[in-house]
C-alpha cells in the first residue's frame, strides 16, 4: 500500500479500486456530486420565490381596498374613490354558468361512449384524438373561434359568445376526466348489473355514472377553476361592460334574452383593462379583483382536487 | 324465488328501445364533440380565406401591421412568438427540472430525515412523517402556481418583474450594448420581463410531468446504478436522466406548446410593438398578444388578416403539441420495454 496524491491510501481488490467507492469531498466526484445537490436544491428554492412573490403582493395590494363596496359596486371613474366590481364578479358567474351548461353534458355523454359503449372503434380514437388537441388549443384562439361562430353572427359582443369561448376551453378536461372516472368503476359491478337483465343504458345511468360521480366532479370543478381565471378568450366574445347586466333585483342577474346578447363584464378582463391604467385608483382595484379571482380558483381548485383524492383512497 | 324473480328479469321492450336511442345519441354526441374541433378550424379558415387569397405567403415574410394602410405582415409578431417562447422554455426547463430531480431523488426527505435523526427525534413518529409532509407541500405549492390565472401574472408582471429588472437591464445595455442581446435599453415592457414569466408559467407543466418520467424509472436501473458504485449525481446524469429522456423531451415540448399560446402574460408585458430584434430589452409582440390587442377594434380587413394569423399560431401549436404527445406515448411504450 502506497499513499497517493490524496493522502487517501490505496488498496485494490482484484481490479476494482476500492478508493472508487469512497465517499470523501477530496474525490472531485463526490464533490461535483455535493455541489449539483446544492445547487439543485437552491435552484427549487428559487422557483419558489414568485409564488410567494405573487401572493404577498395579492395580499398586500389586494387586502388595501376590499370591503362591502368592492362587492356592491359599480367600476369607478378615473381619478374617484371607492368602486368595485360586483357587476364584474356576476358576469363572470353568468359566463363560466353558460360554459358549463354547454360543455359538461357534452363531454360527459361523449365519455360514456368512448369508455362503455364502443371503447376499440375508431370513432373513439378520433374523439382522443379531438380531446387532445383541445387540451393544447391556445385559449385565444377559443375566443377567435367564438368570435367567428357568435359575435359575427349574431351581430354583437355577448356573454354567450364567451360562454361558448370557454366551454370549448373546459370540454376536453370535463372528457378526459370522466372518460377516466367511468374506466375505473370495477367491472364485476358492471357484469352484476348486466346479469340481472339491466340494458346497456341502465348500466350506465344506474350503476357506472353513480359510481363515478366523484371523479366526475372532479374533472368539472378543475374545468370551472380554470375557466373562471381564463381573459384571453373573454376579451373580444364577451368584451366588457362598465354596468350591472340587468338593473333589477334581485341579484341583478340577467332576466331576458335581450340583457344576455350585450357586452359582459368579468373579473378577468377587468383586471386585464385596469391593469394598464394610469389612474391609482383603478390600478387598486386590478389587484383587488385578481385577489378576488385567485381566492376563487384556488378554492375551487383545491376543493375539486381534495374530491379526487378521497375518490381514489 | 319470487323476489329474485321480481328484480332480475329480461329487458322490457320500452327499455330495449330506449338502449337504443341512447347509445344512438350517445354516438351522436361523440362524432358531434369531433366535428367541433373539425369546426373550429373550418370556421377561422373560412373568415380567414379573403386575407389568405389578398396577402398570400408575404403575410408571413412582410415586417408591417398597419391597418389603416391595409398592410399585414406578421413576421415580427411569428419572431417573437418563437423567440420569447425559447428564452420562456429555456428558463421553465432549467428549473423545472431542477424541481423534478430535487423532488423525485427526495433530496428533501434524506437530507431531513439525516438531521431530524442527528437530532435524536426518529423515534417519534410525529417527526418521521415531517419529511414526507414537507415534499407533498412542496409539490402542491409548485402545482397552485399553474392554477393562478394567466392575467394575475401579468398584472404581477408589470408592477413587480419590471421595476425590478429596469435597473440591471440598463446597467447591461450601458455596459455591454455592442453586443445583440443588450442592444437595446429596457423602458418599460419588452421581451425579457415577458419571457421570465413564461418561463414561470411553463414551469409547472414541464416539473410535473419530468418528475412522473424520473419516478418511472425501474428501481432495479435505480439499484444497479448505485451498485456499481455511482455517485448520486454519476447516477442521475448518466442513468435516470437518460432513461427518462424520452419522457422529458415530451414534457419539453408539451411546454413549447404552452408558451406559444400563451396570451395575456405576453399581451401585458412584451410591449405591443412590432419590432424585428434581438435584443432582449426591446419592445416586441407575438400571435396571440397581436389577436388580443387588436381583436377588439378591428374592422373587417383587419379581422381577415387576424384570423389568418390565428390560423397560423394554431398551426403551430398544433404540430408542436401532436409532437409531443407522440413522444410521450413512446416513452411509456420504451419503459414498458424495461420493466
Amino acid at each position: 500500500m502506497e499513499p497517493d496524491k490524496s493522502g487517501l491510501s490505496r488498496s485494490t481488490v482484484g481490479d476494482v479500486d476500492l478508493i472508487q467507492l469512497e465517499r470523501s469531498l477530496r474525490q472531485p466526484r463526490v464533490l461535483f456530486s455535493y455541489v449539483m445537490s446544492v445547487l439543485t436544491g437552491a435552484a427549487t428554492i428559487a422557483a419558489l420565490v414568485p409564488l410567494i412573490s405573487v401572493l404577498y403582493m395579492l395580499i398586500v395590494r389586494g387586502c388595501a381596498a376590499l370591503g362591502l363596496s368592492t362587492f356592491a359596486q359599480l367600476p369607478p371613474a378615473a381619478m374617484t374613490t371607492g368602486g368595485g366590481f360586483g357587476n364584474a364578479i356576476i358576469g363572470t358567474v353568468v359566463i363560466v354558468v353558460i360554459a358549463t351548461v354547454l360543455s359538461v353534458p357534452l363531454g360527459i355523454i361523449a365519455a360514456v361512449y368512448t369508455a362503455e359503449f364502443g371503447p376499440d372503434t375508431q370513432i373513439t380514437q378520433m374523439v382522443q384524438f379531438a380531446a387532445k388537441v383541445l387540451t393544447g388549443l391556445p385559449s385565444i384562439l377559443a375566443g377567435v373561434f367564438a368570435f367567428a361562430v357568435v359575435v359575427l353572427v349574431t351581430g354583437g359582443f355577448s356573454a354567450p359568445a364567451g360562454g361558448v369561448a370557454l366551454a370549448l376551453l373546459m370540454l376536453p378536461t370535463v372528457f378526459l376526466t370522466a372518460e377516466d372516472a367511468i374506466k375505473r368503476v370495477p367491472s364485476r359491478m358492471r357484469e352484476a348489473a348486466i346479469g340481472m337483465g339491466s340494458t346497456p343504458t341502465q348500466v350506465v345511468l344506474k350503476v357506472l355514472l353513480p359510481t363515478a360521480t366523484p371523479g366526475i366532479l372532479t374533472g368539472v370543478m378543475l374545468a370551472i377553476a380554470r375557466a373562471a381565471g381564463e381573459t384571453a378568450p373573454l376579451l373580444f366574445t364577451a368584451l366588457f361592460s362598465e354596468f350591472w347586466i340587468s338593473r333589477t333585483w334581485p341579484a341583478f342577474l340577467p332576466k331576458t334574452v335581450g340583457d344576455l346578447m350585450k357586452p359582459t363584464p368579468s373579473l378577468a378582463v377587468l383586471i386585464y383593462n385596469f391593469s394598464g391604467s394610469p389612474f391609482e385608483n383603478q390600478i387598486q382595484l386590478a389587484w383587488t379583483a385578481a385577489l378576488v379571482l385567485v381566492v376563487i380558483v384556488l378554492i375551487t381548485n383545491v376543493a375539486g382536487q381534495s374530491l379526487a383524492r378521497r375518490y381514489n383512497r | 324465488m319470487e323476489v329474485a324473480s321480481d328484480i332480475s328479469r329480461p329487458p322490457s321492450t320500452v327499455e330495449i328501445v330506449g338502449d337504443r336511442l341512447f347509445r344512438r345519441f350517445s354516438l351522436t354526441v361523440a362524432v358531434f364533440t369531433v366535428l367541433v374541433v373539425v369546426y373550429v378550424v373550418f370556421s377561422i379558415g373560412k373568415v380567414a380565406m379573403p386575407a389568405i387569397h389578398t396577402y398570400g405567403l408575404s403575410f408571413l415574410t412582410g415586417t408591417t401591421w398597419d391597418p389603416n394602410r391595409a398592410k399585414f405582415g406578421a413576421l415580427p409578431a411569428i419572431a417573437g412568438t418563437m423567440y420569447s417562447s425559447v428564452l420562456g422554455l429555456i428558463g421553465g426547463t432549467l428549473f423545472g427540472l431542477a424541481i423534478a430531480i430535487f423532488l423525485s431523488e427526495r433530496f428533501l426527505s434524506s437530507g431531513l430525515e439525516g438531521l431530524i435523526k442527528s437530532l435524536g427525534l426518529d423515534g417519534s413518529s410525529f417527526w418521521a412523517a415531517v419529511p414526507d409532509w414537507i415534499e407533498n407541500f412542496l409539490r402542491t405549492t409548485i402545482e397552485l402556481l399553474a392554477a393562478i390565472p394567466s392575467v394575475v401574472f401579468g398584472l404581477w408582471g408589470i408592477f413587480v418583474v419590471i421595476p425590478i429588472i429596469r435597473a440591471p437591464a440598463n446597467w447591461l445595455h450601458g455596459h455591454l450594448g455592442w453586443f445583440p442581446l443588450f442592444g437595446t435599453p429596457l423602458s418599460g415592457p419588452g421581451l425579457l420581463p415577458a419571457s421570465i414569466v413564461l418561463a414561470i408559467m411553463v414551469l409547472p407543466t414541464i416539473s410535473a410531468i419530468s418528475r412522473d418520467a424520473l419516478v418511472a424509472v425501474p428501481p432495479k436501473i435505480r439499484e444497479a446504478a448505485f451498485g456499481m458504485g455511482a455517485t448520486q449525481w454519476e447516477a442521475i446524469l448518466g442513468v435516470f436522466l437518460p432513461t427518462a429522456a424520452t419522457g422529458i423531451v415530451g414534457a419539453i415540448i408539451l411546454g413549447f406548446g404552452r408558451a406559444l399560446g400563451e396570451t395575456m402574460a405576453l399581451a401585458m408585458l412584451a410591449g405591443n410593438s412590432n419590432v424585428l430584434s434581438w435584443s432582449l430589452f426591446s419592445p416586441a409582440n407575438t400571435l396571440a398578444a397581436l389577436l388580443a390587442n387588436h381583436f377588439p377594434e378591428a374592422g373587417t380587413a383587419e379581422v381577415g388578416a387576424l384570423m389568418y394569423a390565428a390560423l397560423v399560431l394554431l398551426g403551430i401549436t398544433l404540430i408542436v403539441n401532436v409532437i409531443g404527445t407522440f413522444i410521450l406515448q413512446r416513452a411509456d411504450a420504451q419503459l414498458k420495454g424495461l420493466r
